[in-house]
């Protein structure tokens, strides 16, 4: 920038651009369809919130339930389509998730929006859906030094024990949704094949898995890897069953997302404010940021659903309860300090 | 080893490359000594600039922004530029470009070595009217007489265009008037027109969206992008400049320079995490990572903050 005067801190107008001409707030215009039409990119984005539980997992401070509740009822009110609560596993393991039954049986069910969990195995599973799950999520790894250190067996023995939940869950009628971790790289073993990727996601796939979420689970991945990476399996899904999960530790997330939804990849995970810091990264960040993702896909006329001012007031309260700041440069930008005026 | 890891795990991946979809070279322009700092609170003192520069030098980057020759009653942070100018090691092969927002400090600048200056243009009437107090056919017309004197002493300039997508006074800007600014700067003489989202508010929708306008006016080999992150779509965003063919990015070391629009939030993109980016995508710029990271460390420490740049923040155990 030229000679601009440092004093200035506001700018009236500058407010009024955010609120009207930059679509903060507003779903996309009626013609914005053809706008990402023309452009090759899909109509309309799913987004699966994962905030209140991967975020959460990653957050140090221990947070009580009736603030995640909270959290989870005021997301429900975005227009989030898919909003990932809690996860059924030891709280030995995850203690912040030890009161996946609370939470599960205390949030209000949107008709209209999916509430997953995640259940690491059949036990989890029956405890899911006798506290009232009606959608699971089980996590593979494209690494088998992730899957040994993460939950201490092979992928293959972990395929197994996917295998039992999912048969129980079609009996049931429930969808399972499948994550593929460490699918552009691994904290281990450092590159991943992307053929490794494709043959875990399609024995996902393959067992019922009516969605394959690709997450780059330590944000090294770029634009180059993710292309390659998602050419590999796309020759074994459906475009159409394919998510992408992008951390932001590298600072690669937005870019890494434009590059999947380029190939036509219509459904992206992304959390709250940013939470969810990265566990093989001290101080790095994690997840990237629902209000990001958004304001990029308004931007491009894709169509989402979602309010984009609700949840930066989502984010807005969880930031205030957890006494940090937001990892989300939107809201960074048009609170003062990340927090609201 | 958070380091070596990252390294190793954004080896250059020449099939992308190759598939014409991005550009095989990319022309880093570093701008982090003068618009980074000059947007940084704290003023650094000389020998901490001249160091900065220096360190830079020695990272491949072959264009490096050193300085502005404006008024120091205006940007305080610049008032020790004809020392700086004068202190740094100019290496072979490197460009250090000074800003020149007219006559006068055009040649306070080519008295203190300068070889390659640029001027400053926006796509905003009132941006310029509150930023310089004229019109932009005023603006122009002060150009005018850098360009001539320019032209004279053999001296590249550089063009930059403010507010292409989107202004803090205006709101939206047409992609219309931002071909029209960048093809009168175009004509005037600049050899390059670097395209400033000033205020970070662009995605990828109306970065195409104005290109497209302008690589009507002007070709694309002759054209960069300088993008803010405050929004964080500036990957994003150079990601389809890219795909559009425009071959030159602006960035900053460690991300340095928030934004004055913006209380507390970030400016600039990090040229860590833009060459990560590139590198990823097999797309060669003879920056050196790990010696750019360095500096970055360096000037964060000087200055007493933490990087804006996510790979930095990665890579470093704290």
């Amino acid at each position: 920038m030229g000679t601009v005067p440092s004093a200035l801190k506001h700018c009236l107008s500058y407010q009024h651009l955010l609120k009207e001409q930059l679509w903060i707030g507003e779903p996309a215009a009626p013609h914005a369809g053809q706008e990402s039409q023309a452009s090759g990119l899909p109509e309309y984005i799913k987004i699966v919130e994962v905030g209140p539980r991967d975020g959460l997992q990653n957050e140090k401070v221990i947070v009580p339930t009736d603030i995640k509740i909270e959290l989870i009822n005021r997301l429900s009110k975005t227009g989030l389509p898919a909003i990932e609560v809690t996860s059924f596993v030891s709280s030995k393991w995850v203690p912040q998730m030890a009161d996946h039954k609370e939470v599960m049986r205390g949030i209000e069910r949107h008709p209209g929006v999916q509430y997953p969990v995640l259940t690491p195995n059949l036990q989890g599973f029956h405890s899911a859906i006798a506290a009232g799950a009606t959608e699971v999520s089980v996590f593979g790894a494209a690494s088998e030094s992730f899957s040994k250190m993460n939950i201490n067996c092979s992928i293959e023995e972990s395929i197994e024990k996917f295998e039992e939940v999912a048969k129980s869950a079609r009996n049931m009628n429930i969808p399972v949704r499948g994550y593929v971790s460490c699918a552009l790289g691994c904290p281990y073993e450092g590159n991943i094949i992307p053929a490794k990727v494709a043959e875990v996601s399609k024995r996902l796939y393959s067992m019922g898995c009516y969605e394959i979420s690709l997450g780059d689970t330590i944000g090294v991945g770029t634009p180059g890897s993710m292309k390659t990476m998602l050419e590999a399996v796309m020759k074994e899904i459906p475009l159409s069953a394919l998510a992408v999960h992008c951390h932001d530790t590298y600072g690669q997330a937005l870019a890494n997302i434009l590059t999947a939804i380029q190939m036509g990849v219509a459904v992206v995970d992304s959390s709250v404010a940013g939470l969810g810091g990265c566990p093989y990264a001290k101080g790095a960040t994690g997840n990237v940021a629902t209000e990001d993702v958004i304001y990029m896909l308004n931007g491009l006329g894709i169509n989402t659903g979602v309010n984009l001012y609700a949840v930066m007031e989502a984010g807005n309260f969880i930031c205030a309860a957890l006494n940090k700041k937001t990892n989300s440069k939107v809201a960074q930008a048009s609170f003062n300090n990340g927090t609201i005026n | 080893r958070g380091a070596r890891l990252t390294l190793s795990l954004c080896p250059q991946v020449s099939g992308a490359a190759a598939a014409g979809a991005f550009p095989k070279r990319v022309k880093v322009v570093e701008v982090g000594p003068r618009d980074g700092l000059q947007n940084e609170k704290n003023v650094v003192p000389t020998p901490v600039k001249i160091n900065l520069i220096n360190m830079l030098s020695e990272t491949g980057l072959q264009v490096i922004e050193a300085t502005s020759f404006v008024s120091p009653k205006w940007v305080p942070q610049m008032a020790d530029h004809t020392e700086v100018m004068q202190g740094i090691n100019k290496l072979p092969g490197i460009s250090y470009p000074v800003l020149t927002p007219n006559l006068k400090g055009f040649q306070a600048a080519v008295a203190a070595g300068a070889k390659e200056v640029s001027i400053f243009g926006a796509a905003s009437e009132l941006f310029t009217k509150k930023n310089i107090n004229c019109s932009i056919e005023e603006s122009l017309e002060r150009f005018d007489e850098v360009m001539t004197a320019a032209r004279a002493a053999s001296i590249p300039v550089r063009g930059y265009v403010s507010c292409v997508l989107g202004c803090p006074y205006e709101g939206k800007i047409s992609a219309a008037k931002v071909a029209e600014v960048s093809k009168k700067m175009y004509s005037m003489g600049c050899y390059e027109i670097s395209l400033g989202d000033t205020i970070g508010v662009g995605t990828p929708g109306s970065m195409k969206e104005m290109l497209t306008a302008v690589m009507k006016e002007v070709p694309v080999g002759a054209l960069a992008v300088h993008c803010h992150d405050t929004y964080g779509q500036a990957l994003a965003n150079i990601l389809i400049a890219l795909q559009m063919g425009v071959s030159v990015v602006d960035a900053s070391v460690a991300g340095l320079g928030g934004c004055p629009y913006a209380q507390g939030a970030s400016g600039n993109v990090a040229t860590e995490d833009l060459v990560y980016m590139l590198n990823g995508l097999g797309i060669h710029t003879g920056v050196d990572l790990q010696k750019l990271m360095d500096t970055g460390t360096f000037i964060c420490n000087a200055l007493n903050r933490r990087t804006n740049s996510k790979v930095s923040q990665a890579s470093c155990r704290l």
